[in-house]
């Protein structure tokens, strides 16, 4: 099976979800002895390019324009189209950023073939491709069959481990024409929030048992002192206590870091289908019963308030 | 300004999701049915809309008979009417967006508001494929939007930030958490959705791209240790993150 993969540049940042993508791209079409290409949208590709080559790419497509600086929908759809076709390719993969969630849909539709969002597994089986998907926010996972190719795939972030592999890296322009209905206007940076929780690999979350609005101070303090992110329980957003984009459950962001704190947060359906695939989760609560202890690795039965500051100045 | 609104009936999200007995699907028994959370923006955006500039809101789902029951819930909410695009068994996800998108082509809307996720099966996809089978412009993920005459403006959550975009209409924007505060059907609103008009069109019947290999239960957590009470138990706690998870430095 021929596999391209999307490769998404941010201001001339190569996004690593994408990375793990192709990764698995390469995997998949050496197992089938197939090629793996990758197609670029975008300014500013030196770097993805580079990249592309180091993890396999046969083929590197690109559109190098500075009106796709910013995501154009219709345009960056008509070129990895456009790229799909002169790699002969059977898969489209696509992370699951929020450009990838995005843009698969518009592919797999314009194209007129079958799409399988937010992938977690891959294989292939007597010739067959099989994808794994989390439904229900992952209270259950569905593994389909693809019985027409091709197939547009998109993969979830911190999923697939990253694997070096040089690839011959031939370069080659598309430059497709297409009809631009949305446009971006401005891109705007969140004020004060340095890592977003969808991306990162270590998340302390707060809920309720922080008590008031203002104590998420100490939790930003143990977020620094760790370089996690912040995350929230629905509880808590709800409560205008923190915004929306920090959410991590079933309504919110569905995160796989490394390391999960979850604090004051008593372990909810909603909030644990978010942050159940954690590697090691550790609980601080101070309800020796709540629910979250039987998922936590690691657990701290106590309140939040006293047990922040020790963890704070312990680390 | 006349407004389409696709919307689906989903378990309710604080339901635990177990297998049936052959594991060939999930158990139904039992489970409260909702409207998605991310429909109940898209309605409330939809009724904000024609409450500030005219017009009527027409709820569209696609199903069997029960998916009825979602149409009628956006119609307790203050949707004017229904189509409902009937369908039993499986479709695959172009195959629903297709459907949708032949309900809706000669509806004359002037915006196509859907939910970003259905909160069953996660997809976020069928506001992005009816809208390009329709060759509409689409803006995904809105927390915030603002409707001018000829055109819209809205905000997206990206990583570490938003975008702020811009399109004609007509258009197609789905929903993120954040756009409103969904009103609760009242009960006048509920006895009301009973006389609404639904008006049902059948499906093409398309065979699957996919089939469904198997279905599982995510892993169970191996059994976690406490340990300790307070914050006399955190020398220890890090202890373990360093040398037995090995997730700290």
């Amino acid at each position: 099976m021929n596999v391209l993969v999307h490769i998404e540049v941010r201001e001339g940042e190569v996004k690593k979800a994408s990375l793990k993508s192709l990764s698995e791209g390469a995997r998949i079409a050496s197992a089938t002895g197939g090629k793996v290409s990758t197609v670029i949208v975008g300014k500013e590709l030196a770097g993805a390019v580079s990249a592309s080559k180091e993890h396999g790419a046969a083929a590197i497509y690109t559109n190098d324009s500075a009106d796709l600086a910013n995501y154009v929908p219709e345009g960056y759809t008509a070129s990895l189209i456009e790229a799909a076709d002169k790699a002969d390719a059977q898969v489209v993969m696509i992370a699951a950023t929020s450009q990838g969630r995005d843009l698969a849909p518009r592919v797999a539709a314009k194209m007129g073939v079958m799409l399988l969002p937010d992938v977690t597994a891959l294989a292939v089986d007597g010739g067959e491709l099989k994808a794994t998907r989390p439904v229900y926010a992952g209270k259950v996972y569905i593994t389909m069959k693809a019985k027409q190719m091709p197939v547009v795939i998109t993969t979830r972030p911190n999923t697939f481990d990253l694997a070096r592999n040089e690839g011959a890296g031939e370069v080659v322009a598309v430059s497709p024409s297409f009809a631009s209905k949305v446009k971006v206007v401005e891109v705007v940076a969140a004020a004060g929030q340095k890592l977003d929780v969808a991306e990162a690999d270590r998340i302390v979350s707060g809920g309720r048992g922080l008590k008031e609005p203002e104590n998420f101070k100490l939790l930003e303090d143990l977020a620094d002192k760790l370089g996690a992110a912040v995350g929230a329980s629905r509880a808590v957003v709800d409560a205008g206590w923190r915004p929306h984009s920090e959410q991590v459950g079933q309504t919110g962001k569905t995160v796989g870091p490394s390391l999960y704190f979850a604090v004051g947060i008593s372990g909810a359906v909603q909030h644990v289908a978010g942050m159940r695939t954690a590697k090691v989760i550790v609980a601080i609560n101070k309800d020796a019963d709540a629910p979250i202890f039987k998922l936590a690795d690691y657990g701290i039965v106590g309140d939040a308030m006293e047990v922040l500051p020790a963890l704070i100045s312990a680390l | 300004m006349n407004i389409a609104v696709l919307v689906k009936l989903v378990p309710d999200t604080a339901a635990q999701i177990r297998l049936n007995s052959d594991r060939s699907w999930i158990e139904t028994r039992d489970l409260n049915w909702v409207l998605s959370p991310y429909d109940e923006y898209a309605v409330e955006e939809a009724l904000k809309t024609t409450e500030a500039k005219g017009g009527e809101v027409t709820a569209v789902t696609y199903g069997g008979d029960t998916a009825a029951e979602a149409l009628r819930k956006a119609l307790a909410m203050g949707a004017h009417k229904a189509i409902h695009v009937k369908k039993d068994g499986f479709t695959d996800l172009l195959g629903t967006a297709t459907a949708l998108a032949d309900a809706i082509r000669n509806g004359g809307f002037d915006l196509v508001f859907a939910g970003f996720k259905a909160t069953d099966d996660d997809c976020a996809a069928v506001g992005q494929m009816v809208a390009t089978l329709l060759d509409m412009p689409c803006i995904t993920e809105a927390h915030k939007l603002e409707v001018g005459d000829n055109s819209l403006r809205a905000h997206r959550e990206i990583e570490g930030g938003y975008e702020v975009l811009e399109a004609p209409l007509p258009c197609v924007v789905t929903a993120q958490k954040g756009l409103n505060e969904p009103r609760y059907p009242s009960l006048k609103g509920i006895m009301m959705a009973k006389k609404k008009p639904i008006e049902i069109v059948t499906a093409q019947d398309v065979p699957p791209r996919v089939e469904t290999v198997s279905l599982s239960s995510p892993p169970e957590r191996p059994a976690g240790k406490i340990v300790g009470q307070g914050a006399e138990a955190v020398p220890e706690l890090v202890r373990l993150l360093r040398e037995e998870a090995r997730v700290i430095d």
